[in-house]
Formats: structure tokens, C-alpha cells, sequence
């Protein structure tokens, strides 16, 4: 017995019926006049749209104004460089904190959903943690770690902010993904997990191949979100002076007057954030037809 | 109780439950099972839903701690606290009604998980059996397949032979065909037969009386945690002594579900 891998509504209608082959030719045409009238419609509609936003903003009468402060050919040749390579440390602190933030993450949210009794302060301490550092704005976390550890005078830790403010945002941002993580594996049937013993194997082993699999396959979609906040929450570690895209940018204004250099950081952003936005959507695509919106 | 439960409680069979009680808070759901399943043998546990039956498979296999009473497999208690359930489970196989399958991997995968990483067997090795396996059932084109693209009753199937791969001492089997459809009972069963065949020691809870009858060697009927009578399959289930017996069966036949 075999079944076609992806039934679709196509080959179902290909299936001749006697008699039936003038409905089948109509059907078809029917469906591609469709297709190209919902192609004329959209098409239709952007003009009116986009147009009619471009129009109200080009002739409205701060235009020129905004131009030249925002949009300087000039301003920005003379700027983008200095910021680019600024961007790197956005690049690096996210590349490096997004690993420990996994980490962190699956490790807590392992920890949380643990039943041993042995464990139970670390459960205790991985709640208090989430709920402490979900619980406190990023920017005020990245303001603490990096003036109050350096405040502390404590001996063999580190004082530079670029380091301690990395580390407030992957201590933030572990707390979220644990959530995730925890979200992933508690939504995951206890029959797996009791298949798993059955089979023979020990918790860690079933945790490891049957449960934890399954659950990040799951929460890809909210832990693809979180990595696009914290791409874009790494400009924060501006506060504590380290002189990444966006303050980069902000010097760059304050010296000309002209706001340009802060379009072009934001640019930088979107060239990062929109492909991971993009990859989002195509990992979240529904891999059943039975699953997402109908036509 | 029947003499026939207790003659063969002797500590002489490969799975041997002893005096076993259990409750979960007030409810007591097992008040003091007896029960032997000996070598190649397999015995049919029936009775009413809610009568316990999951809960004595379970308990066998470790899925459930007993409250009172023993559990030995080969002649070795395994309800001791100081006994690894991990050791036990690798030497029983269990099927459960839902399949239970694992959908993120494949059908193989699934048969070779289990004996691959508890070190029972080689990968290699693992998977010849595998495959041997499902070409022997008629599941050989499918060993790349995800789960959710077979049927009730190949998923079964393959959950059958995830249990009985690795060669467990006994077969746990928690009513294997009732969440199939009716047409697909056969294909499953048929299967449960074979294995018997081939002398697989099983403990069997089931609804379906013509199969408990034809496959089981004995029949225990289970009622409100108690077994009330336990005998040779024809004569339990054609001329049971018992009244509750018969009042079950009575029901079953109006029922149509026998
Ligand atoms: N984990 C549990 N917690 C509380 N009660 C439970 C639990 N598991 C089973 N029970 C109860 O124990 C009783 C026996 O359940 P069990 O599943 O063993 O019955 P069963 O004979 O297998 O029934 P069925 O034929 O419906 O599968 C039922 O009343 C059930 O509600
Ligand atoms: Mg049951």
C-alpha cells in the first residue's frame, strides 16, 4: 500500500472520471482565471497604497527638510564606514551571546521541568532566576552589571563593559529562551516520556533522544523571535559606553547635525534582522496542508 | 480467589506477581493480585475498563511503583527500591494502546533506538534486525517513514516490533487494538500470533474475547483490582465458574463486542 507523500488537491482532480473530461478542462481554466485576477487585485492595490503614501510624504511641506537631515547622500557616504565596522561588535556580542544564551536556556529550562528530588533547589534557583531577570528591563540590567561590578572593586572580575554588558544581556535573554525551552518540553506528552523508559532507556537518554528533539523542533519559531529582539537589543550596551552601530551613529550626528548616520545604523539592523524575520517565517511554515489559514 | 491463581503463585515463572496492591490516593485500584506467567506462555488478563488492568502492566513494568506486595522477573525481585528499573525495563517490552510511537524519527529509528542507546545491541547490528523485522511483517518499504504517514495498524505494527527487537524475556501488550479501527484489528493480532508461535513469553490486558481465547494459554479476569478467576483460556472464557465472570462475558456478548 501506497500512499502519494503530499496529497494535494491537483492530483485529486487529476484523476480522470468518465465522462468527465469537458468539467475537468473548465475547472482548470476557472482556477487560473483566479490565480491571475488575484494577481491583477494585489497588484492594483499596491499602487494606490505605496503611491499614495509616497505622494503624501514627497509633497507634503517638511520634505525637503527631512531630506537633507535624514537622507544626505553626503552625510551618509562619509558615515556608513565608521558604523559598519562599529556594527561588528553588534555582530560578535550577538554571535557570541546567542550561543550562550541556548545554552543557558536549554539548561535551566532542563533543570525547571526536572522531577528528581535531588534537584529541587536547583529548580528553586533556575525559578527565582527567570522570574528576577524576565522580570527587570534589559537596559536597566545592562546599566547594573556594567557600573556596579566594576564598582564592587571585586578581585579577578572582569570590568570592561562591552564584557559585563554582554553578560546582562545573555543572563536576560537565557531567562527568556528558558521559558521557551521549558514551554517546548512540557508540551510534549508524558507517553514519550514513559515510551522512552520502556524501551529501555534512562531519563537523561530519553530527555536527550525523545523529549528535548521534539520540543525544539517545536519552540523554533518564539526562539527565532527572541533572537531577532536580542540582535537588536545589543545597541543597548550603548548606555555603558561601548561604541557599537548605534552610538557610532549617535556621535557621528551630534558632530555633523545631521541625522543621516542613525538611518544608516538602522539600516545596518534590517540587513541583519530582515533575513533572520524571513528564515522565521520559513521555518514556521505549516508542513501540512491540514495546518494554517484555508484559501 | 481461585486455586488456580494461587497454585501457580509459586515463584516459579518468568514474570511471577505476588500479593500486589496498589492506590493512587484513596482509590485502590490493585487489592492483591496474584498472578504467574511461565515460560513461552501467554495469559490474557480481561475484565472491565477501570479494573486495573493498565495498572498490573504497568507495575510490572516499573511505569508504576506497588504499594504492597512483590514483583519478580526470572525469580528476582524487581519491586525492591534497590533495583535499577532501567536494568528490568531492558529485559521486558511494552506496547502501549496509543502505539506511542516517536514521531520525530523514522519507523527504523524507532525500532533501534531503544536497543542501540541502553547498549543492547551494535547500530549495525540494531538495524539488520530491524529491517528483518519489518520485511517479515510487511513493513519493509516503509522503514524510512515518519509514523504519522502510516496507519493505525501499521504504527501498531511497528510498535510491536520496537517492544520485541531487542528480544525481551516477556511482552507486556496494554489492549494493542483498541484504539484501531475494526478492519485493522487483523493485521495487528495477526502479528500478536506469531509471536506466540514463536513461544514469546506475553501478558496480554485485552477486550477482544476470540483472541484471548484462541492466542492465550490461560485467562485471568480482573475485577475491581481483584482477580476473581484465573484458568485454562477455553474454559474461562466458554464456562467460566465464576458468576462476576460470567456476568462480564454476559455483558461483552450483549454488547457485541466479543
Ligand atoms: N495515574 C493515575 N492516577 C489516578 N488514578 C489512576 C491512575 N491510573 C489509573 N487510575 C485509575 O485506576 C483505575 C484502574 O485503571 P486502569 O487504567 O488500570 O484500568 P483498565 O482496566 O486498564 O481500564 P481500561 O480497560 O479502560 O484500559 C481507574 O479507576 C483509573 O481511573
Ligand atoms: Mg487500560
Amino acid at each position: 500500500m501506497t500512499r502519494p507523500a503530499h496529497p494535494s488537491s491537483t492530483e485529486a482532480d487529476a484523476i480522470p472520471a468518465p465522462g468527465d473530461g469537458g468539467r475537468q478542462a473548465a475547472r482548470e481554466r476557472a482556477r487560473k482565471a483566479k490565480t491571475r485576477r488575484g494577481q491583477a487585485i494585489a497588484f492594483a492595490s499596491s499602487v494606490v497604497v505605496l503611491g499614495g503614501l509616497a505622494v503624501a510624504v514627497f509633497t507634503s511641506s517638511g520634505w525637503p527638510e527631512v531630506k537633507s537631515q535624514f537622507f544626505s547622500v553626503e552625510a551618509f557616504t562619509d558615515s556608513f564606514p565608521g558604523i559598519l565596522s562599529a556594527f561588528w561588535i553588534d555582530v560578535k556580542v550577538f554571535l557570541i551571546v546567542e550561543v550562550v544564551v541556548l545554552i543557558l536556556g536549554l539548561f535551566v529550562a532542563v533543570v525547571r521541568t526536572s522531577t528528581n528530588p535531588a534537584l529541587f533547589p536547583f529548580r528553586v534557583l533556575g525559578a527565582v532566576y527567570c522570574d528576577v531577570f524576565r522580570g527587570i528591563p534589559v537596559v536597566l540590567l545592562i546599566y547594573l552589571f556594567g557600573f556596579g561590578i566594576p564598582a564592587l572593586a571585586l578581585q579577578g572580575v572582569p570590568t570592561d563593559p562591552l564584557i559585563l554588558g554582554s553578560i546582562a544581556l545573555a543572563l536576560a535573554y537565557g531567562s527568556y529562551v528558558a521559558e521557551v525551552f521549558r514551554a517546548g518540553i512540557l508540551s510534549i506528552h508524558r507517553t514519550q516520556f514513559e515510551s522512552g523508559l520502556a524501551i529501555g532507556l534512562n531519563r537523561l537518554q530519553t530527555l536527550r533522544h525523545v523529549v528535548l528533539p521534539q520540543a525544539v523542533r517545536r519552540v523554533r519559531p518564539p526562539l527565532l523571535n527572541d533572537f531577532i529582539a536580542l540582535q537588536k537589543d545589543v545597541a543597548l550596551l550603548a548606555v555603558v559606553g561601548v561604541i557599537e552601530a548605534y552610538r557610532q551613529a549617535q556621535i557621528d550626528a551630534a558632530a555633523t547635525f545631521n541625522y543621516t548616520p542613525l538611518v544608516a545604523a538602522a539600516l545596518l539592523y534590517l540587513a541583519v534582522t530582515i533575513p533572520m524575520a524571513r528564515l522565521l517565517d520559513y521555518i514556521s511554515r505549516p508542513d501540512d496542508p491540514s495546518r494554517g489559514m484555508a484559501k | 480467589m481461585t486455586d488456580d491463581g494461587l497454585e501457580t503463585a509459586d515463584g516459579a515463572g518468568v514474570i511471577d506477581v505476588l500479593s500486589v496492591t496498589k492506590a493512587f490516593g484513596e482509590l485502590e485500584v490493585l487489592k492483591g493480585i496474584d498472578l504467574t506467567v511461565g515460560e513461552h506462555e501467554a495469559v490474557a488478563l480481561i475484565g472491565a475498563s477501570g479494573s486495573g488492568k493498565s495498572t498490573l502492566l504497568r507495575c510490572v513494568d516499573l511505569l508504576e511503583e506497588v504499594d504492597g506486595g512483590d514483583i519478580l522477573l526470572d525469580g528476582e525481585v524487581i519491586t525492591d527500591p534497590s533495583v535499577d528499573p532501567v536494568a528490568v525495563r531492558k529485559k521486558l517490552g511494552f506496547v502501549f494502546q496509543a502505539f506511542n510511537l516517536f514521531p520525530h524519527l523514522d519507523v527504523l529509528e524507532n525500532i533501534t533506538l531503544g536497543a542501540v542507546q541502553s547498549g543492547q545491541m551494535k547500530r549495525k547490528e540494531a538495524e539488520e534486525r530491524g529491517r528483518e523485522l519489518l520485511a517479515r511483517f510487511g513493513l519493509g518499504d516503509r522503514e524510512k517513514e515518519k509514523p504519522d504517514r502510516l496507519s493505525g495498524g501499521q504504527q501498531q505494527r511497528v510498535a510491536l516490533i520496537r517492544a520485541f527487537a531487542p528480544n525481551p524475556r516477556a511482552l507486556l501488550l496494554d489492549e494493542v487494538t483498541s484504539a484501531l479501527d475494526p478492519e485493522l484489528v487483523g493485521e495487528v493480532l495477526e502479528l500478536v500470533r506469531e509471536l506466540k508461535a514463536e513461544g514469546m513469553t506475553m501478558l496480554i490486558a485485552t477486550h477482544e474475547m476470540g483472541f484471548a481465547r484462541e492466542v492465550a494459554d490461560r485467562v485471568a479476569f480482573l475485577e475491581g483490582g481483584r482477580l476473581l478467576e484465573v484458568g485454562a483460556a477455553a474454559t474461562v472464557i466458554d464456562s467460566p465458574s465464576e458468576p462476576e465472570t460470567r456476568r462480564f462475558l454476559g455483558r461483552l456478548h450483549q454488547g457485541g463486542l466479543a
